[in-house]
């Protein structure tokens, strides 16, 4: 099984520098299904903590190992980072896309994978500092012609800067502790009590920029918004995550004692973000802006989640984080697909998609009530035990509870509001002889609809596999 | 029995949810109908095995969610007349429905919505009851949006959802409260709670049923819910949605400290009132039954507030067959005077169709409350466990429901005094046979379910004569009023009784338009300090302002560097004096 984690992030890369060289999409369809497959065997001969793992020397003096492993929490991540890779090369060879846009895709999938599987801190930070520049990259060669390079220089400033104090919080914990085996740190407790509000501190602010926690959320709208389709979908399903899973394995996991401590102040930050992103969504004029600004609302409820430090509550984070992984990479896939047929994103310009494209709206209309978390569908377990977690810690947390809870109403109202306008009214100008929803196109959304439906009916397997992992 | 149970709620969500793929129309039709006939059949199974199953669906470490269902017999009885009425409204709407061609998703979304509400209904788990009472939501969202040409549509369908779900926000945080305190979600398992917090969770679910059952102070959605097609008011109205918030406090009501019911009394009371006096004013078919069951409602509620859930649930009952039928048989009127079902054209003669009116009458009478149709036997028992219960809440549900008996009586008459007997045009039309059967059924269910009273799961105070007399006075009382009126001057409208009133009554005391606007500019000014601090201040200022600072900062730099040699001596002489100046200061400091 070992081979397995090795395959899952050498075969994107593999297929990232053979796609680039020969120019075919193909490839990249083939390895990104390839690393899908191989995730999608790990869980065979698997036992509670870690299932497997393998650990190779690299560059011992620098405690940098080749450390992979796999474990209830993070094989969802990678296996979500894998099929979204799958259906993203899917949709650019069925658009003809660019084959080093397919490359760059490969190489973040490969680097995100990395940094879900990596058990060596150093290892950890590499991995996330790679996804950077093919994502950089995608947005800024692929991205909306007038906003694609203030807002891939804004992407990459912000995340560096995040990086970088991620990185000091990393060497600090690996100086208190002497080893840089994450596995092994959790297990004895993480960092000493006097460097732990510091180590959390620095962890936390790297990885709140890249959750997006308010108030470092500010790359998150541009960057979404300027980015092509594609890049959207990754942003939202993946790099958000790797944010929200820093958060909760790393720095949870090495600074336990500092999460707690801190705890107070990410949760208010989380509620405001809640509350100010959901206000902010009711005037956006723009879909593609809105879904991207939701991310912020959606994000929140995973740090509130994860902030009141109950089983309940890390559970719930963990899997509205999943959650918003299928929900808004497919709004962003189906706002894609609306904004190449009318060529415009502006609300106002838009009206009638029931009746231009019922197939397009249904879909539509289905993914917004799973993002404003309708029960039955994925996006609600998360989210109400967000609340159930804030009310379980008594207090003041009930105050933010209920916050939460309002927040889930702002976020129907905003989505019913982009309904209203995208699908209700009289068909728009833009709309007129709309094409037809392809089977390629239903082919890349349809297994999303179908984990967000799964996920929302049989919510606990995939919690007691959370249960099972390492914390 | 276990499978009964759970086919009971499969079988309508698979039709739903395969009958939004479905294409063919005859597919649809047959998937549409069988599916609540299926249900039907289980639930009259359930109703005598009572089966009860539960699986663990979500473990969240300190407490699990099930997927549990009681098919206690009341809840089957519910279940029952949740069934029936979707199934007569199916079989309508085949006919009411035959030329749109969003027949099927329609026909898929109502089942959908049967299934949600037998969620409702079954679930033993609050936060599985969630799921069903949501969906509810949403369904009813899609169904009042369907007509795609309205331009009132969507708007009443997003005001539907939002005001239930502005309720739901209550809701959520009541059964959260609960569930932490109880240490469990299921409702059978809820122990002793100490009274402060049962207290604040009760009152928070209040809220969320409040809103789900359009009582005051959120009864604004209902009456815009019209826009949807007849046949979905009819779901709505009668055993569905706005009975499920009464049927949830009926299943919570061991939970409740007793001291609070009167909080419940209040809403009941304001809402039986209130709506029966704009009921009375409405201006259209549809606005009256709309008004009329938010008066209904509040009977249920009422008999919640007396502590006696199987009256409210007798009432429900009632009221699903009086409700579905009005709402029925008030569609084949309108399209057979062919109006948009305005009081003011809306005119048929009861010769033109017999079995319109005499379906029409009955109903109306039962909603009056003529003995021996259920209206009656319903009302009685709450009032009976109202005026046996001797608490404060008692009186004010007691004196309040008979005020509400006149104007029932009232606005039922004025309603049939209108369409029936000012003309209208004379040939002779038949009702469809798909709608025929719909209204056949409901008429004899209406004069059976009285029955109930005899036989059946619930336990109801025995008949009190002197209350009898009372509320029948009450009734003659109601219809004497609006009578006199209309034997005086036959060409107006009985409505004028209400003076000045008149117009704020028909417009729900303007309480929609003052909510709708409040919500606006609340959200608007929210909306605009949310943008300016996040676009601006966080991300213009503090964030771009940032890089630009740091540009500048840069090009000052640059430029400082670029001096000719006399600004480097100068530069040079300052930094040695500044360098001085601190070493000198940092050694006194230090001795």
């Amino acid at each position: 099984m070992g081979l397995m984690l090795i395959a899952a992030v050498a075969l994107p890369l593999v297929g990232a520098a053979l796609s680039w060289w020969l120019r075919r999409n193909w490839i990249g369809v083939a390895s990104a299904a390839g690393s899908f497959a191989a995730l999608a065997v790990l869980p065979l001969g698997r036992g509670d903590g870690w299932w497997h793992a393998v650990d190779l020397a690299w560059a011992p003096s620098i405690h940098l190992d080749f450390s992979l492993s796999v474990d209830g929490v993070s094989w969802p991540l990678a296996l979500l980072t894998a099929l979204l890779g799958l259906l993203c090369c899917v949709h650019n060879a069925h658009k003809g896309a660019s084959s080093t846009l397919t490359a760059l895709l490969l190489a973040v999938q490969a680097a995100s994978i990395a940094v879900f599987l990596s058990d060596n801190l150093i290892l950890f930070f590499i991995a996330f500092e790679a996804v950077l520049l093919p994502m950089w990259a995608i947005v800024y060669r692929y991205g909306d012609e007038a906003t694609r390079r203030h807002a891939a220089a804004k992407f990459a400033l912000f995340t560096v800067t995040g990086s970088l104090l991620m990185a000091t919080g990393l060497f600090v914990a690996v100086a208190d502790t002497g080893t840089a085996d994450l596995g092994e740190i959790i297990a004895t407790g993480g960092v000493s009590a006097d460097a732990s509000l510091l180590v959390f501190t620095l962890l936390a602010a790297g990885f709140a920029v890249k959750a997006p926690l308010w108030p470092l959320h500010s790359w998150l709208p541009d960057a979404h918004t300027a980015a092509p389709t594609v890049g959207s979908v990754l942003l939202a399903g993946v790099l958000l995550k790797l944010g929200t899973y820093g958060l909760i394995r790393v720095a949870g996991g090495l600074a336990p004692h500092g999460a707690a401590d801190a705890a107070p102040v990410l949760a208010i930050l989380a509620a405001i973000g809640i509350i100010v992103a959901s206000l902010v969504c009711l005037r956006l004029g723009e879909l593609k802006r809105l879904i991207a600004y939701s991310s912020v609302g959606h994000m929140g409820f995973v740090v509130l989640a994860f902030a009141t430090g109950t089983e309940a509550g890390v559970r719930a984070a963990l899997f509205a984080n999943l959650a918003h992984g299928l929900v808004t990479p497919l709004l962003f896939f189906l706002a894609g697909a609306v904004k190449d047929r009318a060529h415009t994103g502006r609300l106002v310009d838009l009206g009638g998609l029931r009746l231009a494209a019922p197939a397009l709206a249904g879909l539509l209309g289905f993914a917004a009530f799973a993002s404003l978390g309708l029960p039955g569908l994925a996006g609600f377990w998360g989210e109400a035990f967000t609340v159930y977690a804030a009310v379980e810690r008594g207090g003041a947390w009930i105050a933010l509870a209920a916050i939460a809870a309002f927040g889930a109403f702002l976020t129907a109202a905003y989505l019913l509001r982009m309904l209203r306008r995208v699908s209700h009214g009289p068909v728009a100008p833009a709309f007129e002889g709309l094409g037809a929803v392809s089977a390629i196109e239903f082919a890349t959304w349809s297994p999303l609809v179908a984990a967000v439906l799964l996920l929302g009916l049989a919510p606990g397997p995939l919690l007691d596999l959370f249960a099972t992992g390492v914390l | 029995m276990g499978f009964f149970a759970w086919a009971l709620i499969g079988l309508p969500a698979a039709a739903g949810l395969a009958g939004l793929l479905i294409r063919r129309r005859r597919a649809a039709a047959w998937s549409a109908v069988l599916a609540p006939l299926f249900a039907l059949v289980c639930s009259i199974v359930c109703f005598f095995a009572n089966p009860f199953v539960a699986f663990t669906l979500a473990d969240f470490g300190s407490i699990r969610v099930s997927a549990a269902l009681d098919l206690s017999p009341t809840a089957s009885a519910v279940a029952i007349a949740s069934s029936l009425v979707t199934l007569l409204v199916q079989l309508y709407s085949v006919s009411y429905l035959r030329d749109d061609s969003r027949y099927g998703p329609f026909a898929a979304q109502v089942n959908l919505f049967l299934a949600a509400m037998l969620v409702v209904v079954a679930a033993d788990d609050l936060v599985f009851l969630l799921i069903g009472w949501e969906v509810m939501g949403a369904c009813s969202y899609l169904l009042i949006a369907h007509y795609a040409k309205l331009p009132s549509a969507p708007g009443s369908a997003a005001k539907a959802f939002l005001v239930t779900r502005f309720g739901d926000v209550a809701f959520v945080l009541g059964v959260m409260v609960l569930g932490t305190a109880a240490g469990t979600f299921r409702i059978s398992e809820i122990g002793d709670v100490s009274e402060g917090v049962a207290a604040a969770a009760m009152l928070l679910i209040l809220f969320g049923c409040i809103g789900k059952s359009a009582q005051f102070p959120l009864q604004i959605w209902l009456p815009p819910a019209m826009a949807g097609p007849t046949p979905v008011s009819a779901l709505i109205h009668a055993a569905t949605m706005v009975a499920a918030g009464a049927y949830v406090l009926t299943r919570l009501l061991p939970v409740w400290p007793t001291d609070l019911l009167v909080v419940v009394a209040l809403v009941a009371a304001i809402s039986m009132l209130g709506a029966g006096l704009c009921a009375f004013a409405a201006t259209d078919v549809k606005g009256v039954l709309a008004w009329s069951t938010v008066s209904q409602v509040g009977f249920m509620f009422a008999a919640v507030a007396v502590a006696d859930p199987d009256a409210a649930l007798f009432h429900l009952l009632s009221h699903a067959g009086f409700k579905a039928l009005l709402f029925l048989t008030a569609g084949v009127i309108i399209h057979q005077a062919g109006t948009d079902g305005s009081l003011a054209t809306t005119r048929v003669r009861p010769s033109s169709s017999r079995l319109a009116f005499w379906a029409m009458t009955l109903g109306l009478a039962a909603m009056a409350g003529i003995p021996p149709l259920g209206g009656f036997y319903s009302k009685e028992a709450i009032l009976g466990a109202a005026y046996e219960s001797a608490t404060p809440a008692g009186v004010i549900v007691f004196w309040a429901g008979i005020g509400a008996g006149i104007l029932t009586a009232a606005y039922s008459a004025r309603l049939w005094l209108l369409v029936f007997w000012r003309g209208g045009a004379k040939e002779r039309a038949t009702v469809p046979l798909a709608q025929s059967i719909g209204l056949w059924t409901l008429t004899g269910v209406i004069v059976v379910v009285g029955g109930l009273y005899f036989a059946g799961p619930l336990e109801v105070p025995p008949l009190h004569l002197d209350l009898m007399v009372l509320m029948l006075i009450a009734v003659l009382g109601g219809f004497a009023v609006v009578g006199d009126s209309w034997w005086r001057d036959r060409a107006r409208d009985p409505a004028r009784l209400l003076g000045r009133t008149r117009a704020a009554f028909a417009r729900g005391l303007y309480a929609e338009a003052l909510a709708g606007k409040a919500t606006r500019t609340g959200a608007r000014a929210a909306a605009g300090a949310a943008s300016a601090l996040d676009e601006h201040l966080v991300d213009q200022i503090l964030v771009e302002g940032s890089a630009r600072a740091t540009v500048a900062a840069a090009h000052r730099t640059d430029t400082g560097h670029r001096g000719g040699l006399v600004a480097y001596l100068r530069l040079s002489v300052a930094g040695t004096l500044v360098i001085t100046a601190c070493a000198i200061g940092v050694s006194l400091w230090m001795s």
